[in-house]
């Protein structure tokens, strides 16, 4: 340091003295600002400082940048790849439950609609029977005490029973669907083809009014199709034990209960159930599939000669009669109906002839079949559907298989509209809240 | 204390009283303040510059030519209305070169001296612009012709005025 200054010691003294002289000038100047005049020096002093400054805080913003930007993000775009992946499983594991929630719903639907029917059950002890072989009833220790009431089904895990027949205080009677007086609405499970099933003299059970020409295997599930209003619909009835040749086109199906009716120890009474069945969210059901599901099948309805309805008086006999899975009927005004199934019109009365049982009072609308009332006000039915209109009926013959040939001893149920043939013949029939007009006279049966 | 110069065997170094050392710049200063409201063309000239000139190429010393030329440069700049300093820097500058130039060469003659302060006048008068423009930011406009003619002017005179100032000088 010393040799430096040494050498350029001349050159050191004019350096300083005229950085002397321009600091001199600086202290003297001054620069004009906005407000006010800034000495030369000052401005020098700031000038010299702030690039300085200005270089600090630029490394500083561009380092938080770079961690931002770069270091940070990386870590954000790993995240935001993973968070990416999620969601696309996410929406994979959307759709499997979506799809399982849509199944559930439907299987809910499925369930919901006997669960709707059965909302409450009482279960009950079988203490007794009715002490005849003709007579396949048989008392529980339940009666009105516990809210039990005529009609109500009966039932039990393997299947239906029968119905309360007559309530106590404390006991019910129940007649069992082996009973000749007997009728439930029955449908095969497989081909959906309704009928009635009924009881036998000897204790066995068959489903009557499937037309011949109609396919029906032994072993085929039997089930409530739940058109007599009294057992819900798809409860477990039997199987088909054996399919033989009926009556007038008809076949006659042997029907194996599936509850064992000579064993029973403990059954349900369902004190409850609702009348609206479960419908599909969004899907509209036409009434006519209601009452389809309801009834015995209708057959189809036949051509109508035009000679014939411009007469208007004589309906036209579809080929092989009515039956429960065929054709209906016209009544007079010409609309169809159906005698699959014995129903009774509202308001209308009979008498049981003979046997000083009660008149039948239905309660409630049923639809008939094989016979026909006076003074019937039935929903009408055509092959559409129900079609509410009075009808006039004329009476016709009774129905040899539904009018049952021996009484029920003092028991009697809601009847059909057709008046019996014998003073003791006495009807079980099943009951619906639809009327149908019953069968013109000239109904083959 | 008197001052005595020292120079290289070859070149002679001269030596001023006081009287002359101080008298001669501020006569120089006066004359320049004073003949130019009377001769206005006389304000091309610049009388400090050619006696900063002068004694720095007669003394051969850079460090008192730069004192020489930073005084009388100062003196100059509290004479004007301008910040102090602009000769100041200028004469400094000057100085130093001149005497670091006077000790390297003969400036004796007539040629030499004339060549000399010619170039040196152009250099105060750039040094001048730059430190009045960049510093004070006064308005100035360069013109070389201007400037070249002024030089000339300057040279001439100097080395009129440079004869009469050898009468002056002392041998060391």
């Amino acid at each position: 340091m010393e040799s430096v200054l040494g050498r350029y010691r001349n050159l050191t003294i004019l350096v300083g003295v005229l950085f002397l002289q321009v600091l001199g000038l600086a202290v003297q100047v001054k620069r004009s600002g906005d407000s006010e005049n800034t000495r030369l020096i000052r401005v020098w002093a700031v000038d010299a400082i702030t690039p300085l400054e200005r270089v600090l805080v630029w490394f500083q913003n561009d380092s938080r940048n770079i961690w931002r930007n770069y270091f940070f993000l990386r870590g954000v775009r790993a995240e935001n790849r993973e968070l990416k992946q999620q969601i696309e499983q996410m929406r994979l594991e959307q759709v499997r439950l979506t799809e399982d929630a849509e199944q559930a719903h439907r299987l809910q639907l499925l369930l919901a609609f006997k669960e709707q029917i059965i909302a409450k059950t009482v279960a009950a002890q079988v203490i007794g029977s009715s002490g005849s072989d003709l007579s396949r009833s048989i008392y529980i220790d339940k009666g009105s005490n516990e809210g039990i009431a005529t009609d109500m089904a009966v039932i039990t895990v393997g299947g239906i029973v029968g119905k309360v027949l007559r309530v106590y205080p404390s006991t019910s009677l129940v007649l069992m669907i082996n009973d000749q007086t007997s009728g439930v609405g029955a449908m095969l499970e497989k081909s959906r083809l309704q009928g009635v099933l009924k009881g036998t003299a000897d204790g066995t059970v068959v489903l009557e009014r499937v037309m011949s020409d109609e396919k029906v295997d032994p072993g085929d599930r039997v089930l409530s199709s739940g058109g007599d209003q009294i057992f819900p619909k798809g409860l477990p009835v039997g199987t088909v034990a054996k399919v033989s040749p009926g009556r007038e086109m008809f076949l006659k199906i042997e029907v194996k209960p599936s509850a064992d009716l000579s064993r029973l120890e403990e059954v349900l009474v369902v004190t409850e159930k609702q009348e609206e069945s479960a419908v599909a969210d969004g899907v509209r059901v036409r009434a006519a599939d209601i009452l389809a599901q309801r009834l015995p099948s209708v057959p189809d309805k036949p051509a109508v000669d035009p000679a014939a309805m411009a007469g208007n008086s004589k309906p036209i006999e579809p080929a092989g009669g009515t039956s429960a899975g065929t054709k209906p009927l016209t009544s007079v005004d010409g609309s169809a109906n159906s005698e699959s199934s014995a129903h009774v019109a509202t308001g209308s009365t009979f008498k049981v002839a003979g046997n000083g049982s009660a008149a039948a009072t239905p309660a409630k609308a049923t639809p008939v079949s094989g016979g026909s009332s006076q003074g019937v006000t039935p929903a009408g039915q055509t092959a559409n559907g129900p079609v509410a209109k009075k009808t006039v009926l004329k009476p016709v013959s009774s129905d040899p298989v539904l009018n049952s040939s021996s009484p029920a001893a003092g028991t009697s149920s809601a009847g059909g509209v057709r008046p019996p043939k014998s003073s003791t013949e006495q009807q079980n029939l099943p009951v619906s809240p639809n009327p149908q007009p019953p069968a013109t006279e000239d109904d083959p049966h | 204390m008197p001052i005595t110069y020292t120079s290289g065997e070859q070149i002679e170094v001269y030596r001023f009283s006081i009287p002359v050392t101080v008298g001669v710049p501020l006569l120089a200063l006066f004359l320049q303040a004073f003949v130019p409201r009377r001769l206005p063309f006389f304000s091309i000239f610049d009388l400090p510059l050619l006696v900063t000139i002068f004694f720095a190429m007669a003394r051969r010393n850079p460090i008192s030519g730069l004192f020489t030329g930073a005084a009388i440069g100062l003196a100059q700049d509290m004479l004007g209305a301008y910040p102090i300093g602009i000769y100041g820097i200028a004469k400094t500058v000057v100085g130093y070169f001149a005497s670091s130039l006077g000790a390297k060469l003969d400036v004796e003659n007539a040629g030499a001296r004339f060549l000399v302060t010619l170039g040196f006048y152009l250099a105060h008068q750039a040094i001048y612009f730059t430190v009045a423009r960049g510093m004070v930011s006064l308005t100035l406009n360069w013109s070389w012709g201007r400037e070249i003619l002024a030089g000339l002017a300057n040279a001439v005179l100097g080395v009129g005025l440079y004869f009469l100032l050898d009468k002056f000088k002392q041998r060391t």
